[in-house]
């Protein structure tokens, strides 16, 4: 069997990966492996081997010309690395990672442990959310008084978060 | 405490007394976190790394679990001694080769280690022996709760804990056991069995060895997927497959004694004689040999006792242990003549093997078949 890349050589690594019910296999060289960052020692692992393959790629036309705003970091490095630049890369090229993550893992988002801080402000913002509705439906419905009361509640929560928000970040 | 106060007595986890220990050598979970508004390590430069392992440092230091710990910069450490951290699974290969701005922090019993500035800012880890993946995910768990008091994470409510590599976002949670297969791999039924664990979101991979060849027939069974799944329900899904992985390796065991039992002596015996006569020895032949006399103790050819020397001998005969006790840098030739002396020396302790009343010669019609 030869080498799904170079063609060439005979395969000495063959990966497969279920995904969504997709059956993905890959055979390759381990000039062509070592080449894609499969990294033979830390296994075969096949979310690695799409990082090297096809996810760049992707990344480059759902996000051209994207530059992390906070460190610099564009779609050429993640071509170079399949690694990162800083957590705010994954704002900058969610578009391009969306698809990504969607192929490596089981699921979109996120559903296992989150940081007490986080939690926090995930609490105050899902109460914000709430009220913003009330005040909708209170504005829509005429009742001025209610809506006044309602938006100084939202005021206050908003400033809250933003004082929890300072206060994580001096403690980094 | 220093490096060689830590690195005196081989680690706990070596001592393989836990839950289904036979067959499972050792269990672990890392956690892996970043630290918010600052480049991960692979993309700060010296300065940013620098700084960052200054800030975090001090935290790790004064976890309570860290009471007593060895605690360094990564250019402290000499070559050797970081490889004899990374064949005692404390650091990564990728975590040996870093230097300045990057560090690490293990606890006395070497069941806790932190890498500071890997690939990412923070990859947290416990190791304990056997199978007990629960509660090294409470150790674990905890010491990330400890260490988020003090550390602001980067962390998003769609995508969870932010690394650099897209393979670890989510919970940046990787659990996985060192299992001892010799039974699967002699009847030929080990690729069956990778192949259906990877089929189930696991990887499976040799431990030792290059490439594909799985020396000292030790492979590690791993969770690939982060994202989209509960810390516990991934553990438990390990967990599970990997008991399954233990009751086929046991059926393996036990259909070789009752179809090949002259084989399965043959080999063990063999074993014990080459690594008690050796005078030069690899360390890839010494894993091969070392695995079957340890398939012999379980199989109670050999005493029970032998076991701690046996599973110590697998880490002891790995290259940068061995050169550790030369106290010097050795050729790969001097390498093996130090091992085989190491590996001589213990297995004289080890009483010759005990077949007792086991089926022998009149077993032999079923190997003909």
């Amino acid at each position: 069997m030869l080498c799904d890349i170079c063609k060439k050589n005979e395969a000495k690594i063959h990966l497969s990966h279920l995904a969504e019910g997709k059956m993905l296999k890959l055979d390759l060289c381990e000039n062509c492996a070592k080449a894609k960052g499969v990294d033979v020692e830390e296994g075969f692992s096949p979310s690695d081997l799409l990082v090297g393959l096809g996810a760049a790629e992707e990344i480059r036309v759902e996000s051209p010309g994207a530059q992390c705003p906070v460190c610099g970091f564009t779609q050429a490095d993640f071509k170079k690395t399949g690694r990162l630049g800083c957590s705010a890369c994954w704002e900058t090229f969610s578009a391009g990672l969306a698809s990504l993550l969607k192929a490596m893992h089981k699921g979109d988002h996120h559903v296992g442990k989150v940081p007490a801080k986080a939690m926090h402000t995930l609490a105050l913002s899902g109460k914000v959310r709430e009220l913003t509705e009330r005040l909708d439906n209170a504005i829509r419905e005429e009742k001025y008084e209610e809506a006044a009361q309602i938006r100084d509640e939202i005021r206050e929560l908003e400033s809250k978060m933003k004082r929890t928000g300072n206060a994580t970040r001096s403690a980094g | 405490m220093k490096i060689e106060d830590l690195l005196k007595s081989p680690s706990e986890w070596v001592r393989t007394e836990g839950p289904n220990g036979k067959i499972v050598l050792s269990s672990r979970v890392r956690f892996a976190r970043n630290i918010r508004g600052y480049p991960f390590p692979g993309w700060a430069k010296k300065a940013e790394r620098q700084k960052l392992l200054e800030i975090m440092r001090p935290f790790v230091e004064g976890l309570p679990e860290m009471t007593e710990h060895f605690s360094d910069s990564m250019d402290n450490i000499s070559a050797i001694l970081k490889q004899v951290l990374v064949e005692r699974h404390l650091i990564s290969r990728e975590h040996a080769a870093k230097n300045v701005g990057s560090g690490v922090v293990i606890n006395d019993r070497e069941t806790i280690s932190v890498m500071i500035n890997e690939e990412d800012h923070l990859r947290i880890q416990a190791i304990k022996s056997g199978l007990q993946l629960k509660n090294i995910f409470k150790t674990i768990d905890k010491v990330d709760t400890e260490l988020e008091e003090h550390l602001d994470f980067a962390f998003s409510p769609k995508l969870g804990y932010l690394t650099a590599c897209p393979t670890n976002v989510g919970t940046g949670m990787r659990g996985s056991a060192m299992l001892h297969l010799p039974g699967m791999v002699l009847s030929d039924q080990i690729n069956q069995v990778v192949q259906a664990v990877n089929k189930l979101g696991l990887a499976v991979r040799g431990l030792y060895g290059e490439g594909t060849e799985a020396l000292g027939n030790v492979f590690q069974v791993s969770n690939q997927t982060t994202l989209g799944e509960k810390e516990l329900e991934v553990i438990d899904r390990l967990n599970k497959v990997i008991l399954q992985i233990i009751e086929h390796e046991d059926n393996a065991r036990m259909t070789l004694l009752e179809k090949k039992p002259k084989l399965i002596y043959d080999q063990i015996g063999r074993a014990y004689g080459v690594l008690g006569n050796a005078h030069t020895i690899s360390s890839k032949e010494a894993l091969n040999l070392l695995s079957l006399v340890r398939m012999g103790v379980d199989l109670e050819i050999f005493p029970a006792t032998a076991r701690a020397a046996v599973d110590e001998l697998f880490i002891l005969s790995q290259p940068a242990h061995v050169q550790k006790a030369a106290a010097r840098k050795l050729t790969a030739e001097e390498r093996d003549t130090w091992r085989a002396d190491l590996i001589r020396a213990e297995v004289a302790n080890i009483a010759k093997p005990n077949l007792g009343d086991r089926p022998q010669l009149d077993s032999g019609s079923a190997e003909s078949e």
